[in-house]
């Protein structure tokens, strides 16, 4: 057992002495040998996250990106076989990682890289069927009473920065030298079907959205969207949420005191 | 409790238990997501398709969706990479019920994992890494696959492995000790052209010596893949499993010769970089079965 612990240890150190005990039929140094795995464990890993995060890598160029990915994984390697979960720790890294500090956005760009992997992986749920809205609709006075279930899918990232319009720059939807990545942008990440859809939400959306997660009722979370911004306009917000399929059921009062 | 094939004597007096059905003695390929639309859309006549199993253990989404509407039309296998059955420690347990959740949803034909080890202390290294073939890890790797047989009431094939060290503690060769696994557990062989090739490059073994004394038998696929050159601190060939080339064309010949001993065998293309598209694949799949084919007329003639 001792053994394969110091080969483990020796993986992730690049200053790390070769493991006692190997061999190779020539009798050659096996440090070269062993230098295989040690390069095939980081390089992977680091191709995982490079993956996960291909606009930070554009951002800040692909040997920028390889060498932070690489600090990173031998300081937070994996801990499970499942490298669709691996990363999500790297934006908080990269947000304390000195050498990218004149990029104040990339941590964020990165956070919503994840809640997009996150969302692609994440289970399956019908968007609300659009008679169930309207059968919501035929009955106005009953509306803020309704609690609301958001996609299991979905995540929202609130940004000091131009999140949405950066993201999209790269996705040849924008034109980047138009982007002011200084303005304040707030990320809805939802996939409804098939593909994951990236859009900005207008102010107080992400308030309306942590209310129905918390449980509130639809006024009550409407109310705080208000208090947050007040330019915050209900209809319009409800209806962007159900045009991307980000709601996935509506409940009665009766239905949740059940 | 070990999983035996039917009709083969049980080792440890297990029960036998018939398969759901087998691989297709014909060429399959790695199930890529770039891939996923094109297979759909033109259901290019292939035997069969492996995934990682591990690509597939999230809760939806595309895999999921692109993967039903495969498996509905094609044979699967599922190729684990993750279990780490060499592993010093015991097995993930939550790793392992996942595993069995997707052999059941998808039903393959075939289940195989790797003689290496990737976790340690709860660390995943995303690399096969090699053991010491001694007393100590025999019973560990055997217990191992015990309980994975066990748990996933099926027969797993085991696959050798390309290496690039070895230890000082090895008592046994590595033909030995993959037969002593394999009849101690009953599980089955996933014999990789291109680790052999590889393997008997690093570590200057007699290739057909190593095919010869591997239980034969017991082949429930093969795997061919490509690989890169390095050389070692003295200047000796050093190659490097990449999965990133095509075929090499001395794994192609070794592959004729083994097809001769085993007669036809499931067999995958494996390509996980530098992949290219579904086109250049699928030549390299009709390529092994034209292999494939005299394999199979030998056996009619035998059989005749």
């Amino acid at each position: 057992m001792s053994a394969q612990h110091a080969f483990a240890a020796a993986l992730l150190d690049a200053n790390a002495p070769c493991p006692e005990g190997l061999t190779a039929w020539n009798g050659s140094d096996p440090t070269r040998r062993f230098a295989v795995y040690r390069n095939n464990v980081v390089s992977s890993l680091i191709d995982a996250l490079a993956e996960t995060f291909p606009v930070t890598l554009e951002l800040v160029g692909e040997e920028f990106f390889r060498a932070m990915a690489g600090v990173f994984v031998r300081q937070a390697p994996p801990q499970s076989a499942l490298l669709a979960c691996y990363g999500e720790g790297f934006p908080a890294f990269i947000e304390r990682f000195e050498p990218a500090r004149s990029v104040p956005y990339l941590a964020d760009v990165a956070r919503l890289e994840w809640l997009r992997v996150r969302a692609f992986h994440a289970a399956d749920a019908n968007p609300l069927p659009p008679d169930r809205v309207a059968q919501a609709l035929a009955a106005p006075e009953r509306l803020p009473a309704l609690r609301v279930d958001c996609h299991p899918s979905l995540g929202v990232l609130s940004s000091r920065h131009a999140v949405v319009s950066l993201w999209a720059a790269h996705q040849g939807l924008d034109d980047l030298a138009r982007v002011d990545p200084g303005i304040p942008e707030t990320a809805l990440v939802v996939r409804p079907r098939l593909a994951v859809q990236v859009i900005a939400l207008p102010r107080g959306g992400d308030v309306l959205i942590s209310g129905f997660a918390s449980g509130l009722t639809l006024g009550e979370a409407a109310a705080l969207a208000v208090a947050a911004a007040t330019d915050f306009d209900l209809t319009a917000a409800f209806a962007l949420l159900l045009r991307y399929g980000a709601l996935s059921a509506l409940h009665e009062p009766a239905e949740t005191s059940l | 409790m070990a999983i035996q094939s039917p009709g083969e004597p049980s080792a440890r007096g297990a029960p036998v238990r018939a398969d759901t059905g087998r691989l297709p003695a014909r060429a399959g390929l790695g199930l890529k997501p770039q891939h996923f639309a094109e297979i759909l859309a033109t259901g290019p006549d292939l035997g069969f398709f492996e995934i990682h199993a591990e690509n597939y253990l999230v809760a939806g989404g595309p895999f999921h969706h692109y993967l039903s509407r495969i498996r509905e039309r094609y044979p699967l296998s599922i190729h684990g990479v993750g279990l780490s059955i060499g592993g010093a420690g015991p097995l993930n347990a939550a790793h392992l019920e996942r595993l069995a959740a997707l052999l059941n949803r998808y039903q393959p034909q075939a289940f195989s994992e790797h003689l290496a080890w990737s976790t340690h202390a709860g660390v995943f290294f995303n690399d096969l890494l090699p053991l010491p073939y001694d007393n100590m890890t025999l019973n560990r790797v055997c217990d191992h696959i015990d309980q994975v047989q066990e748990q996933l009431q099926r027969r797993l094939l085991l696959e050798n492995p390309a290496t690039y060290v070895e230890f000082a503690t090895s008592t046994m060769d590595e033909a030995a000790f993959l037969t002593e696994i394999i009849r101690r557990t009953g599980c089955g062989l996933l014999l990789d052209v291109n680790n052999a090739y590889v393997s008997s490059v690093n570590h200057h073994r007699d290739l057909q010596a190593y095919l010869t004394a591997l239980p034969l038998s017991q082949v429930g696929e093969i795997h061919l893949a490509g690989f890169a050159r390095d050389r070692d601190a003295a200047g000796a060939p050093l190659l490097i499993d990449t999965h990133g080339a095509p075929v090499a064309a001395a794994v192609w010949d070794f592959y004729a010769f083994a097809l001769a001993l085993l007669g036809p065998t499931p067999t995958l293309i494996e390509r996980d970089h530098d992949i290219p598209p579904l086109a250049v694949l699928i030549a390299e799949a009709q390529y092994a079965e034209r292999l494939l084919e005299p394999a199979q007329r030998t056996v009619r003639e035998v059989c005749a």
